[in-house]
């Protein structure tokens, strides 16, 4: 489908759904192994992949050719997963909405604790804000709704929860979705060489920190000498 | 190195180049000129490489004094005077570059046409890039001088320190800002999210650009648009010229700082021959829809990518008028006063 003059839509479906997003960065690899001259850039979302392209030197139709066949081509996912373990504060003012949360799935905080750090998650797309990415699936009683009425501030690198997806406020902004946690690691940080910390694709382990393990953290982060965690592996 | 000192800062002035359309896979916005026809006329004319960033106005703009030996600028994109301050003021027509020295003081007032110009500065400003970029994406504090728009007391720092006399460039027409007509829009991807009374209607009526218009988009009045199936979606990428509709059934068009992805159903995009001068917009401009396809749009694309070329191929060096400019500038330097019949 186009989006305009300057943008392709290759749409797998209209739901959250794992499958149709690992389809859709399938696709993302596949169209930038054989990348034409003119495609700007490659925008995978939870269910569908925008091509951006400069109208001057690439036509749609030209492109749409070169896509169609990478469609139903199910190629793996490139053999390189980044697995991130990030720490994350789930006490006290770190996590403001843990009792509403808490209340509404009918758990203990500790269990949402618990089964938010159970499982690896995997990033289905970034948006939003920069460097800003969505991640799941949390297990099913996590398909809450949104608050109803958004929070106009939400601090940078709040950990939040809605609709089985989790993400981390890469900035203060305003936001929607209930804060459980807070993360000493900068998922965005314009000083850093490479800014932005995860892309689609990657794997993300959440851990239980205390207040002060988070403060003593914090303060390596900022001093410069905090070590990430991250694996690469390989298929 | 050479400053340019902000002695007022105008409304949301901030430095623009052409984005950052190659990381929108990790959230960040393109940002950019809204109206990159005058940011690549306005570098042309000093001399510039047409990407290279420069100040964005935003109906008011600064007023400015050059901290540095010699500076030459040029505004694009509106009609309005580039005022030269001073003990022999004098006025300058846009689209066309002047040389200005050290302790000059120049600004540039209320835009009388558009919502946007551009005042460009030989060599650029010598501020960092951030994804391979200027521009300047205020919300996260991105790029730019610090992240934001100007403020009174800032120096811009500059690429150039100084810059030579040489003769100054004109643009021989600035018609391509009378480009008026309905703008041109593809349908989709959500048109099926409408009914096919609303999309009529969207292509049937005039809407007035509101007040609620800034980098990140303009929300239109007129006529509601009717869903046909609920306004939330599975969040989705989105272009620039993007035509999105919310609950409330008013369109709003996505401009350079739209974020990367959204969750509100898209009945339409402008196409990019046309976002030049959906950039120059300002609230209370009535506008209209009209449908094309994505080939007539492609050919539209050339045909302005063209008509820019022209424009730029044809420039001339400003002539007689300018070289009165000229004699006064080195009277002021030069320190002689000399009895003005005030320019032009």
């Amino acid at each position: 489908m186009p989006a305009g003059d300057t943008a392709l839509v290759v749409e797998y479906g209209e739901t959250v759904d794992p499958v149709i997003n690992r389809r859709v960065r399938q696709l993302a690899v596949a169209v930038d192994a054989n990348r034409l001259a003119g495609i700007i850039d490659l925008v995978p979302t939870m269910r569908s992949l925008m091509i951006h392209y400069d109208p001057l030197v690439l036509s749609q139709a030209a492109l749409i050719d070169a896509v169609a066949p990478l469609i139903a081509a199910t190629p793996d996912l490139s053999g390189i997963v980044r697995r991130w373990r990030i720490p994350v504060c789930y006490e006290g003012d770190c996590a403001p909405d843990m009792t509403v949360v808490a209340e509404a799935l009918s758990m203990t905080p500790q269990a949402v604790i618990d089964c938010h750090t159970a499982a690896d998650l995997e990033v289905f797309m970034m948006g939003f804000l920069p460097g800003f990415p969505y991640l799941g699936l949390l297990p099913e009683i996590f398909d809450l709704p949104r608050r109803p009425e958004p929070r106009v501030k939400v601090p940078q690198r709040s950990i939040s929860v809605a609709a089985r997806q989790t993400t981390i406020y890469t900035i203060e902004s305003p936001g929607g979705w209930h804060l459980i946690g807070r993360t000493p690691i900068d998922f965005y940080d314009p000083d850093r060489a490479e800014p932005i910390l995860v892309a689609a694709g990657d794997s993300v382990r959440f851990e239980a920190v205390s207040i002060a393990a988070y403060q003593a953290i914090r303060q390596a982060v900022e001093a410069g000498d905090h070590d990430l965690k991250c694996e690469i592996i390989n298929g | 190195m050479g400053n340019i000192k902000v002695l007022r800062p105008g409304i949301n002035v901030t430095i623009q180049d052409m984005g950052r359309p190659q990381h929108q896979h990790l959230g960040v916005p393109v940002s950019g000129a809204l109206d990159p026809d005058a940011l690549r006329l306005a570098n042309a004319l000093v001399g510039n490489p047409e990407t290279c960033g420069a100040l964005e106005i935003r109906m008011f703009g600064p007023t400015l004094e050059v901290a540095t030996d010699a500076v030459r600028v040029a505004l694009a994109g509106t009609r309005a005077e580039l005022e030269i301050l001073g003990q022999d003021p004098f006025r300058l027509p846009a689209h066309q570059s002047v040389r200005l020295v050290r302790g000059q003081k120049f600004r540039v007032g209320a835009l009388p046409d558009g919502s946007t110009a551009t005042l460009a500065i030989e060599g650029g400003f010598a501020v960092p890039q951030v994804y391979a970029s200027r521009s300047t994406y205020s919300r996260a504090g991105i790029g730019g001088l610090k992240g934001r728009a100007l403020r009174e007391g800032d120096l811009l720092p500059l690429q150039l320190a100084m810059v030579e006399a040489r003769d100054e460039q004109r643009l021989a027409d600035d018609a391509y800002l009378d480009d008026g007509g309905p703008f041109r829009v593809i349908l989709g991807p959500q048109r099926d999210f409408f009914t096919d009374e609303a999309t009529a209607l969207f292509l049937a009526s005039v809407y007035t650009v509101t007040r609620d218009a800034d980098r990140m988009g303009m929300r239109l009045d007129g006529p509601l648009l009717c869903h046909a199936r609920g306004y939330n979606i599975v969040s989705d990428g989105i272009v620039t010229g993007a035509v999105q509709v919310p609950g409330n059934g008013l369109p709003i068009i996505l401009l350079a700082d739209h974020q990367t992805t959204g969750g509100y159903p898209k009945l339409a995009a402008v196409i990019s021959a046309d976002i030049p001068r959906l950039g120059r917009l300002r609230p209370g401009d009535e506008i209209r829809f009209e449908e094309t396809t994505v080939e007539a749009a492609e050919a539209e694309r050339k045909v302005r990518e063209a008509l820019l070329r022209r424009l730029i191929d044809a420039m001339a060096p400003a002539g007689a008028w300018l070289d009165e400019a000229a004699l006064y500038r080195e009277n002021l330097i030069s320190g002689i006063v000399v009895e003005t019949s005030s320019a032009v």
